[in-house]
């Protein structure tokens, strides 16, 4: 029997709101199964279970704030047969829950959103308030006796519901933002390295392959910058992992965490899983996915978690270059500038060539500049060989 | 198909794209990256939409053709048959 918990959101983030089950207790369940939704400060997300085996019991209800490593619910082995005193374990997780979730409410960065003490409101009221984001002192009841019911907060609510709650989102977003970004400045000791490359081969290549086939088959430069940074992350392993507590953890695999803008503001970086394996049509297949999910807010946990390296495509037109801040516990981040029409030195001559700034910031507790010249080198390498990714 | 049909499916497909946009707030002359905001990735997935529904493959070199409702709407109506 195991008691399956609530898994790291990514960095920063300490608690969400379990908004639906998709899982019942009976059913059978395997390893990378989604088996919850839980609505975070960068969206809704997708919980994977770690477990295989048969959901015994569900441990809350939709609706309740849980901390990471909140228990969620107990699974079964396969093969193993409930225990005797079906309701124990539900029961004891069950006392020590709501103790954890208010001490991690307590440190959590985010404001919580006005309970409206010393307001007279219904129970039913306070709850629908909460879910809406409804400050309750605004409101005027309709009970007799002044007390706020249900009907008063949804009336409220529907008013204000939509503007509230895409401001809200983006507020906190902004804080998650805010305070993974701060933390990344004050422990990581980031350098960068920016060199200009020429990629005139890899746009006309790309110029070329998409004259010859249908709209769903087309790639985009921006995956030709993520296969590539894939393969020059495999030669240069200080460039992808993980560093926790002051020590460095490499990874075998590449997955590439690509920053996604949103629309109406904020920004989320999915990881595209095991990029080291994919040829560039998968890549590009990849990319579609994540973008299209990380703007509906469909992103699974470990996506937002996992990712080894950071790359950060600034568009097809705009600025030649950002100095990023990493994403920890990731080492290492790749900025891409606009691909833009330069004079360029070519056999002795001057020539106008689509050219790239390409920015590395990384982490002077793993690496310094030859590594991560390195790794520039790696990339440009790639992309001047497009036929080859 | 009329220009009315062309244009409703140009803007079905282009708020599929960009939930946030409203129909209704969407200007002749918007132009989709600029006013619009929209990214490469959402013209590609536009493009590819507008192949699948109407059977219009619009090739890179005319993407600036179909950059507003109003260049689109004209662009669909030729390609269209």
């Amino acid at each position: 029997m195991a008691v399956f918990t609530l898994p790291s959101l990514g960095s920063d983030m300490e608690a969400g709101t379990l908004v639906e089950w998709l899982v019942s207790p009976g059913d059978t369940v395997r390893r990378g199964d989604v088996i919850a939704i839980i609505e975070t400060q960068k969206g809704a997300i997708e919980i994977e279970c770690y477990e295989q085996g048969t959901v015994h019991a569900l441990l809350c209800e939709t609706g309740t704030e849980l901390p990471v490593g909140a228990p969620l619910a107990v699974i079964l082995a396969p093969g193993e047969m409930p225990p005797d005193d079906l309701s124990l374990p539900a029961q004891e997780i069950e006392t020590s829950e709501p103790r954890r979730a208010e001490q991690a409410h307590a440190k959590a960065p985010a404001t919580p959103p006005p309970s409206g003490n010393g307001v007279r409101a219904s129970p039913a009221a306070r709850l629908r308030a909460r879910e809406k984001n409804v400050d309750l002192r605004t409101l005027s009841g309709s009970f007799p006796g002044g007390e706020i019911i249900l009907a008063d907060v949804e009336a409220a609510g529907q008013k204000s519901v939509e503007k509230t709650e895409k401001n809200s989102r983006i507020d906190e977003m902004r804080k998650a933002i805010a305070a993974s970004m701060t933390r990344s400045k004050q422990t990581i000791p980031h350098f960068y390295l920016s060199q200009t490359i020429d990629v005139e081969p890899a746009m006309t290549w790309l110029r070329e392959y998409n004259q010859t086939v249908p709209p769903s088959e087309r790639l985009l430069i921006g995956a030709l910058f993520v296969r590539c940074a894939a393969m020059a992350a495999e030669k240069v392993p200080e460039m992808n992992g993980h560093c926790t507590d002051g020590v460095f953890h490499p990874s075998e695999e590449v997955n590439a965490a690509v920053a996604v803008a949103l629309r109406g503001g904020g920004l989320v970086a999915p990881a595209l899983m095991d990029a080291h394996r994919m040829d560039l049509h998968q890549t590009m297949t990849g990319m579609r996915d994540i973008v299209s999910r990380a703007r509906a807010g469909r992103l699974r946990n470990s996506e937002m978690t996992q990712g080894t390296i950071t790359i950060s495509s600034l568009g097809d037109t705009g600025a030649d270059a950002m100095v990023g801040v990493i994403f920890p516990p990731q080492v290492a981040l790749l900025c891409l500038g606009a691909p833009t029409v330069r004079p360029w030195v070519l056999g002795g001559k001057i020539v106008p060539r689509h050219v790239v700034t390409v920015t590395v910031s990384a982490d002077h507790r793993v690496s310094d500049g030859r590594r991560a010249a390195q790794f520039i080198a790696e990339f440009e390498a790639r992309m001047k060989d497009p036929e080859h990714l | 198909m009329t220009t009315e049909d062309l244009r409703a499916i140009f803007v079905e497909e282009l708020t599929r794209i960009a939930p946030d946009l409203d129909a209704a707030d969407i200007g002749d002359d918007d132009h989709l990256q600029d006013d619009l905001g929209l990214d490469s990735m959402d013209i590609l997935n536009l493009v590819t939409a507008l192949h699948e529904r109407l059977g219009v493959d619009v090739p890179e070199v005319d993407y600036p053709r179909i950059s507003t409702l109003s260049l689109a709407v004209a662009y669909l109506r030729k390609s269209h048959t």
